[in-house]
């Protein structure tokens, strides 16, 4: 099926998730966590956007609450919860370089074709749509880990997290057409406890090695040396 | 009949240019609190340096006095086969857009060699530089015109920009892409803020200035010239492809008209967004072009993989 023969929708949908990807490279090419923090708000946008398009041509009421409650918790809450952790613990001016940024863009290059391959199968049932919103959203969740696994910084570990569920977030919406509210209010609540706690461990991790550079743990050691 | 509206068409183009450049300048002005400069200015400066007397160094060989000409002509040529107000001109069907790139080539080829010709310092670190961000800018402006032409399924740009004018509104994820590419290749090769700063003779990051350093009178003004041209043909290129609504598809007088009218506001629209970007925006280090072509190489790839995995049909 060509994309002149789709509906409006549906090409909506798709630049959304072209977008949405777009978005996970930009936030694993990024060494500084002010902007790391405003790409992963931009993502936040991206996805309210996409839920407000689902209610409005599925006519489907309940997902504008869902709409909502994305844009306070993605867009507005959590980035300025980070951000104001950034600032206090004045990190923002530390330009801190991804080591191996080529090698990272590649792996995450790599990650895309993946689940594009994974998700091949899948066509013989499905809309090629729903294929590639799937693949997208399954790149997104790669990305994120690839995100966590390659800074250093506790906090690009907390945004790569969350990108993790923007990713299962928006192949939820594709996919199914908007989940059961409760469902949605149970995640979203999660997510808000995630950053909560993860708000105390930045805590616990500064006061005990005075830094939120993760690599410095390995220093620990039982026995003093 | 169709020869005569071609010319008039590149005739418009270069006499056109100036006028985007002082409007830039003009909307730049008013952005940063200082007084701006009548919209004609850029044509007073060209007509003053043209009745002054070239002033050529004696170490210049006849390449340095050539080079003006052959850049200025190379970039009319280029802008021959971009189509301003109206489509299916005869000079745009003769060449496509790999001709224009190469015009684009051609004309840097050889203001890197009178760059160097004289032997000055300056003028030797603008032609590395320069040519150092056109290797990088290249592939990541052909890759954005690459994903049009595969929509379109030809490289004729008047045949690609008639197929989006006559397929209506349809979201791409593609043209988003390739529209943000094409816009970061823009601002690399006509030398605009984060790249290099067009209004600065001072610095010794600059790289276009560096390579006309040596050049005074009638050269100046033919170099001058090429360069607003060139920032014109990259906005009506972006202008054109991505939002093609309004140029003329027949060559009617008020097609024409409404044709000519369209490209001039939406010029005049994109000059106004790049004036904002380049209050907004701080140069870059020399040393983060390569990042920031490498990652408008990255928006082009993408535009052409989405091009092929989310629109191609199955």
């Amino acid at each position: 099926m060509n994309i002149e023969q789709t509906d409006f929708y549906t090409q909506a949908i798709l630049s959304m998730a072209a977008l949405v990807g777009l978005t996970s490279f930009l936030m694993l090419g990024q060494g500084r966590l002010l902007r790391l923090i405003f790409v992963f708000a931009l993502q936040g946008l991206l996805l309210t956007l996409t839920t407000a398009l689902a209610a409005y041509s599925l006519n489907n009421p309940h997902l504008y609450i869902s709409a909502v409650l994305t844009l306070v918790l993605k867009v507005i809450f959590i980035p300025w919860m980070l951000r104001r952790e950034v600032m206090l613990m004045n990190m923002h001016r530390n330009v801190q370089a991804l080591k191996n940024k080529t090698a990272v863009m590649l792996g995450g290059a790599s990650l895309m074709v993946f689940s594009y391959y994974v998700l091949h199968p899948i066509v013989q049932t499905t809309s090629p749509v729903m294929l590639n919103a799937l693949a997208v959203s399954l790149s997104v969740v790669l990305l994120g880990m690839l995100l966590m696994i390659s800074h250093r910084q506790a906090v690009a570990h907390v945004v790569g997290f969350m990108s993790i569920e923007n990713g299962l977030f928006f192949a939820a919406i594709v996919a199914t057409k908007g989940m059961p509210m409760v469902v949605e209010l149970g995640v979203a609540f999660d997510v808000l406890v995630a950053a909560v706690l993860f708000g105390i461990f930045f805590l616990h991790i500064r006061t005990s090695i005075d830094s939120l550079d993760v690599d410095l743990l390995n220093r620990l050691n039982e026995v003093d040396k | 009949m169709n020869w005569l509206i071609a010319i008039f068409q590149t005739m418009l183009f270069v006499l056109l240019a100036p006028l985007l450049a002082g409007w830039l300048k003009w909307c730049k002005c008013h952005l940063q609190n200082r007084k701006a400069p009548s919209l004609l200015q850029p044509y007073r400066d060209l007509l003053k340096l043209t009745h002054k007397q070239p002033v050529v160094s004696e170490q210049a060989s006849w390449l340095f006095v050539t080079a003006p000409y052959i850049i200025f002509s190379a970039t009319v040529l280029a802008a021959s086969v971009v189509p301003l107000i109206a489509v299916d001109l005869p000079t745009s069907a003769s060449a496509d857009v790999i001709v224009m790139v190469g015009f684009f080539a051609f004309a840097r080829f050889f203001l890197a060699l009178a760059g160097l010709d004289i032997g000055t310092a300056f003028g030797g670190m603008g032609s590395s530089r320069e040519m150092t961000i056109s290797s990088l800018a290249e592939p990541a402006m052909l890759m954005a015109i690459f994903t049009l032409t595969m929509t379109a399924s030809t490289t004729n740009l008047s045949g690609a920009i008639a197929h989006v004018l006559n397929e209506g509104l349809i979201l791409r994820p593609s043209f988003v892409f390739a529209l943000f590419a094409l816009i970061l290749v823009a601002i690399a090769e006509t030398g605009r803020v984060p790249v290099d700063n067009p209004a600065t003779h001072l610095e010794l990051t600059m790289i276009h200035e560096a390579m006309i350093l040596e050049y005074s009178g009638r050269h100046l003004a033919l170099i001058e010239w090429a360069s607003q041209l060139k920032l014109m043909l990259y906005g009506v290129l972006i202008a054109n492809i991505f939002f093609p609504w309004g140029i003329a598809e027949t060559f009617s007088a008020k097609a024409l008209g409404y044709g000519l009218l369209a490209i001039i506001g939406k010029l005049a629209l994109l000059a106004i967004f790049l004036a904002i970007a380049e209050t907004l925006v701080a140069k870059m280090r020399l040393f983060r072009v390569q990042e920031y072509l490498s990652f408008a190489y990255l928006l082009g790839l993408l535009g052409m993989l989405s091009h092929i995995i989310l629109e191609a049909s199955r």
